[in-house]
């Protein structure tokens, strides 16, 4: 973990660049430093491997303050990628792998054997790439090679500098997809600077917005789209961005309000002369509190109507599966999907039942939705 | 009196020629070998130092013994020195300086911003990283201004006869005061065959050091 404690830097000429700043980056997290340009975001990431020092505050490592670790040997531990590469174009491509390893005075055998090893990582062919130049490789392929000699020594931690902002675009979303299938597995601390609120969005855990050498809001992708701290944070989001996540249906917006429910003690003959009134083929069972517990069937209560002493407690199934009213739609319909449900209960965090989810409620929500639009087409 | 052509001078006198043609080739090295001694590391210094008022003033020293013109430094240092071999090395390296010391500049001068910040990223010391990444990438533009003092001063050197320090200057003048046109011809032509050599040597050299993934540089 990275921790930041009341950070300041200010350069000689007196620029405020960072102002009272606290943050956390957690293990194992992709955390992304976004803000327009001038912001601080490069300087803050440069604190952690001392490229730069703080004018005060503390930065700390796993615990371990940074100012006292010798920065050569601090940055030999963490992977440091910047935005134009810099590969080394006087050694190949083998040679600039093995860029740290050899200044940890790693021995050949192990040394070749990790670069190869990183080169089939991002499915470069070691035999076909080891002894190119920097110069004989596409735009993408360099940026590649510039991640893979970040990860050469498996540095806990890793800093990007805009990685893949001077990349075309379809390198950039590959590269970008790369990055989220290398780290399932590696599982790094990254620090990840961009300007590009998509690429955020699409790889970062965390989100720590910056302008003007503050934090101006900290939070996972989800929560800063949901709740934009103020105007600033909704500009640099993007109305558009916006829109299309808050046009974006909730359950809660979807769902039936008054699922037909029964108790547990009750008899069969109610249960099925609720269903009839209903025109329903189960009910949802709860608690006198509304706790979802189950669900009965028809077929259930037919198969054992003739037995009077059995209740519904006794027929009853449990659900596998159920979801929270904030939950987005798309979401629910994937999982209903799935699991082949026809409707799933909706909960709250104490488990009350607040309605159903069920495959006639969503027709109903986009026939009404696009009512409007679908109008003519037929 | 000399009994040789234009041609048979070669021959007839090829024991001297040889001879005159170590020694230049002895001057010019030891010049140019000091002229690199000094001229490379200050001109690092030069593309490291971020104070700028030191830059100006070694390139404006520098330029100014470029300037003096060869037969007026060599008697303004033969006083000092005396007529010897000593004076000529001497004069020689300071005119050496000035292509090294700009060349050198130059080629570290143009290693992108970029290749210094990952190296420092990445966690080489600085003379770990001048001496491994840049070095090796200003090396092409270090070696052609290498190869052009050399060349420049071959021909100089042909003046060292003047104050007594040998080379094939010596065989010039001694020629001319005989009237011995064919010698004097000889002895110039082993000169110009001498720095024609050497350009092709030392551009197989500057061509060696451009690895392959970078661009030749002029």
């Amino acid at each position: 973990m990275i921790e930041f404690k009341n950070v300041k830097k200010k350069y000689d000429n007196g620029y405020e660049a960072l102002k009272n700043i606290n943050l956390e980056c957690s293990e194992g997290e992709i955390t992304a430093l976004i803000g327009p340009s001038g912001c601080g975001k490069t300087t803050l990431m440069k604190l952690i491997n001392r490229l730069h020092n703080p004018t005060s505050g503390t930065i700390t490592i796993a615990g371990k303050d940074t100012s006292s670790i010798d920065p050569i040997e601090l940055r030999r531990k963490i992977g440091y990628v910047i935005q134009h590469v810099g590969l080394f174009p006087h050694m190949n491509i083998g040679r600039n792998v093995a860029t740290v390893p050899k200044l940890l005075k790693w021995d050949k055998e192990r040394t070749r054997k990790r670069v190869d090893e990183l080169l089939e990582m991002v499915s470069l062919d070691p035999e076909t790439y080891r002894d190119r130049f920097p110069s004989e490789l596409s735009g993408g392929q360099q940026q590649r090679i510039g991640v893979i000699r970040a990860l050469a020594v498996e540095p806990s931690i890793i800093l990007m500098d805009e990685p893949f902002s001077a990349l075309d675009p379809i390198s950039r979303e590959q590269l970008q997809d790369e990055l989220i299938r290398l780290q399932r597995d590696i599982k790094k601390t990254i620090v990840f600077v961009t300007h590009d609120m998509d690429e955020a969005l699409k790889i970062a855990d965390k989100i720590a917005l910056m302008k003007d050498g503050e934090i101006v809001q900290y939070g996972s992708p989800e929560e800063i789209l949901r709740r934009p701290a103020n105007d600033f944070v909704k500009e640099f989001i993007g109305e558009k961005r916006l829109e299309v996540y808050q046009d974006t249906p909730t359950i809660r917006q979807v769902m039936v309000n008054n699922p037909v429910t029964i108790y547990p003690h009750r008899g069969l003959a109610e249960s099925l002369k609720r269903m009839e009134g209903k025109k329903v083929d189960s009910l949802i069972v709860v608690d006198e509190r509304d706790h979802l517990l189950g669900y009965v069937t028809v077929f259930d209560v037919l198969k054992e109507y003739d037995n009077e002493a059995i209740k519904v407690k006794d027929l009853m199934h449990s659900f596998e599966y159920k979801v929270e009213s904030h939950m987005l739609l798309p979401e629910a319909i994937q999982q209903m999907h799935e699991r082949k449900a026809s409707y799933l209960p909706v909960v709250d965090e104490s488990g009350v039942l607040e309605g159903l989810l069920t495959r006639g409620s969503i027709v109903g929500y986009i026939g009404k939705e696009y009512d409007g639009e679908v109008e003519g087409v037929l | 009196m000399h009994d040789y052509g234009y041609f048979s001078v070669f021959i007839e006198r090829m024991p001297d020629l040889l001879d005159k043609l170590y020694e230049h080739l002895i001057i010019v090295v030891i010049a140019i070998i000091l002229g690199c001694i000094v001229a490379i590391p200050l001109g690092v210094y030069l593309a490291k130092t971020s104070i700028r008022w030191i830059r100006s003033l070694i390139f404006n020293i520098v330029n100014i013994f470029q300037t003096i013109p060869s037969l007026a430094l060599l008697a303004m240092i033969a006083p000092l020195l005396g007529y010897n071999f000593k004076t000529a090395v001497v004069a020689l390296f300071l005119y050496s300086l000035m292509p090294i010391l700009k060349n050198t500049f130059a080629g570290f001068d143009s290693i992108d911003e970029e290749i210094i910040e990952s190296a420092n990223g990445m966690g080489f010391g600085s003379m770990e990283r001048i001496i491994k990444v840049e070095l090796p990438l200003a090396l092409p533009y270090i070696m052609s201004g290498v190869r052009i003092t050399t060349v420049y001063i071959i021909s100089w050197a042909v003046l060292a006869g003047l104050i007594g320090a040998g080379g094939l200057g010596e065989l010039i003048l001694a020629a001319l005061s005989l009237n011995d046109n064919p010698l004097v011809i000889a002895a110039a032509v082993m000169a110009m065959v001498l720095a024609l050599i050497s350009d092709f040597v030392l551009r197989l050299i500057e061509k060696l050091s451009t690895r392959r993934g970078q661009t030749a540089k002029q």
